[in-house]
């Protein structure tokens, strides 16, 4: 029988995931590339407009290779775009320099709202456990079971009038700028962090909640209360450890809507995000920019859910140790 | 509600059992039923019409003319209300009709037919769903232009990957029993085994799943609307009311969140209608 030892094991399981996530990410630019591609009419036609010569429509062919087979125009594509090379708007800008101040932008949204949402679910949902069935679950459950269908902008524009149009204590507008000092952006940026927190702590919190009871169903929680341990106690350190893995895939999932959300958010609070970069070029029909979005945004969406299983993998006990 | 009468199994003596709904899917029911009228009878209800401009003064308060007050262009805000609703709810609807007859035929198909047509589209749905949902519907309307047709195409195609999923899941669950497999064995076809087998056994399911991904493809395109790329105006509807009122909030008006509040309720009402009806077919008792 051969042995195998714990590393071995973990690192496969992280190298299968690793390429997975590898996999996916090939595959979601194929389908956005594709997608691209089946632009009905020309790319010519839409940056030229539809009076252009043949004669112009050939040459601006030729200049963003689009006279070259589907596959080989996919590959340049995929090149560029791995070394941070978005290719140029049709506004005639670079798409990585109207994108990547954006990206940094949203990513601060994004990382404030998670460091805050993500400790105070769990917290939430251990005080659920910890009081299942009475007042403290119940009041929070059926506060959650309400707001997990609320609309973003319900949400957002419900937080401006009452934290900035009726208190007055809040700016209601989110533009924030280089120039600004660290204290200016961080006041700006409390209602649109609050707004994605209240977004995606409901579920959050109630998969925290059906998680651990789940593990609060097994027998070593029944010895563990016979042994005389306090509830506390119990629920902290031998439920939650043991509930890591599922609590973790549903926390990046809700990352991931994090993600969607941000699109809505940064739209009410005029925040200059990647979401409002997207938005805006979906109007003025800017594909290239688009393209870059949707490929950012999505690899985002895979990063998460690849980060959700190594956290599994790693909370994992019977992983870790040799068989 | 109604009441059955019915038959103890030791037939014994009969005993009436009343058919009662509990307080949730009641005031489900109460919400679509309302919402419902509103977008049939809306010519009827709302006191001005859809477009019409009834007064020169933008954002008017209410008043007992027009009791939401004016939106930015002086059209009756609750005239736009009312229409909204059968804009909104219309075109959700018809989307959500148009991913489920694509998804779940696909997905009831690739069932019964298993082999490698199933792994093909198996594979297929699960590149499309490695995209975030509103990221690609976006560069979808970019690439094809927000008319309401692409608009109901574009997010009921990628809405059917989800109900492709969850019929296969159903589906499949069935065709492994016992009686589906007699069936086989007596000779059956495919679309016998799926109209008379497997149909009538995942028919709940495909119901309540039915009333989440219209309360999803719902927000879907009033998200889209009040970002401004979903129903173009005139045309009034929820999500682009908000949008377009937005400004009156920073004076602390509400009229903005009524259509806000208007969607959050509809689908608060049918989340607690399709809940009641899932615990129903699976048996499982209230959470």
């Amino acid at each position: 029988m051969q042995i195998i030892t714990s590393t071995d094991v973990v690192t496969k399981l992280l190298a299968q995931r690793l390429a997975l996530g590898l996999l996916s990410m090939f595959v979601v630019s194929v389908v956005i590339f594709v997608a691209v591609n089946s632009l009905p009419g020309s790319f010519a036609a839409a940056v030229l407009g539809q009076s252009a010569t043949p004669e112009a429509v050939a040459a601006f062919n030729q200049k963003l290779g689009l006279d070259q087979p589907l596959v080989s125009r996919y590959l340049t594509w995929l090149s560029a775009t791995v070394t941070g090379d978005f290719g140029t708007s049709f506004t005639n800008r670079p798409v990585s320099t109207m994108v990547m101040p954006r990206l940094w932008n949203s990513l601060k949204l994004a990382i404030s709202a998670a460091l805050i949402a993500v400790p105070l679910a769990i917290t939430l949902g251990a005080i659920c456990v910890r009081f299942v069935n009475r007042l403290p679950d119940r009041i929070l459950s059926a506060t959650t079971l309400s707001t997990i269908s609320l609309p973003e902008f319900f949400i957002a524009y419900l937080l401006i009038l009452v934290l900035a149009a009726k208190l007055q204590l809040l700016p209601s507008l989110s533009t924030i700028r280089g120039s600004m000092g660290f204290a200016d952006q961080a006041i700006r940026m409390i209602l649109p962090v609050l707004t994605l927190v209240f977004v995606t702590l409901a579920h959050m919190m109630r998969a925290t909640r059906a998680a651990l009871l789940n593990v609060m169903a097994q027998p070593y929680i029944e010895m563990a209360r016979l042994k005389g341990e306090p509830e506390t106690r119990i629920i902290l350190r031998h439920a939650l450890p043991n509930a890591i893995g599922s609590i973790a895939s549903v926390v990046a999932l809700n990352l991931a809507y994090l993600i969607a959300g941000v699109v809505v958010v940064e739209a009410v609070f005029v925040y200059p995000g990647i979401g409002d970069t997207m938005v805006s070029a979906v109007s003025n029909r800017d594909i290239p920019v688009v393209q870059a979005c949707a490929l950012i945004f999505s690899a985002a969406y895979i990063l998460l859910n690849l980060v959700a299983d190594i956290i599994a993998i790693a909370s994992n006990p019977r992983l870790m140790h040799a068989r | 509600m109604s009441s059955v009468s019915t038959t103890a199994p030791n037939g014994a003596r009969p005993v009436r059992r009343t058919w009662r709904l509990p307080i949730t899917p009641l005031i489900g029911f109460g919400i679509v039923i309302t919402y419902v009228s509103c977008a049939l009878f809306a010519p009827w209800l709302a006191p001005y019409g859809e477009y019409q401009v009834v007064s020169d003064v933008p954002f008017g308060p209410w008043n007992s003319q027009n009791l939401l007050g004016t939106d930015q262009l002086g059209r009756d805000f609750l005239s736009r209300l009312i229409y909204g609703a059968r804009n909104s709810m219309g075109i959700a609807f018809a989307t959500t009709v148009v991913a489920f007859l694509i998804g779940g035929f696909i997905g009831i198909a690739a069932a019964a037919i298993r082999g490698w047509f199933d792994q093909v589209i198996c594979r297929f749905v699960d590149s499309v769903m490695s995209i975030p949902d509103l990221v690609f519907t976006l560069m979808l309307l970019a690439i094809f232009g927000s008319s309401v047709w692409n608009l109901v195409l574009i997010i009921a195609a990628l809405d059917s990957t989800r109900v492709f999923r969850i019929s296969r899941a159903a589906a499949l669950n069935v065709a492994t029993l016992e009686f589906v497999e007699a069936a086989e064995a007596r000779g059956e076809g495919v679309f016998w085994k799926v109209r008379h087998e497997i149909l009538p056994n995942i028919m709940p399911i495909l119901i309540s799943e039915f009333g989440m991904r219209f309360c999803f493809v719902f927000l879907t395109i009033a998200a889209l609307s009040f970002l401004g790329v979903g129903l173009q105006p005139p045309t009034a509807e929820w999500g682009s009311m908000v949008r377009d009122n937005a400004a009156l909030i920073n004076s602390g008006d509400i009229t903005p969140l009524i259509p806000a509040g208007a969607i959050a309720l509809l689908t608060i009402g049918v989340n607690f209608v399709a809940d009641w009806l899932l615990g129903k077919s699976s048996g499982a008792q209230d959470v």
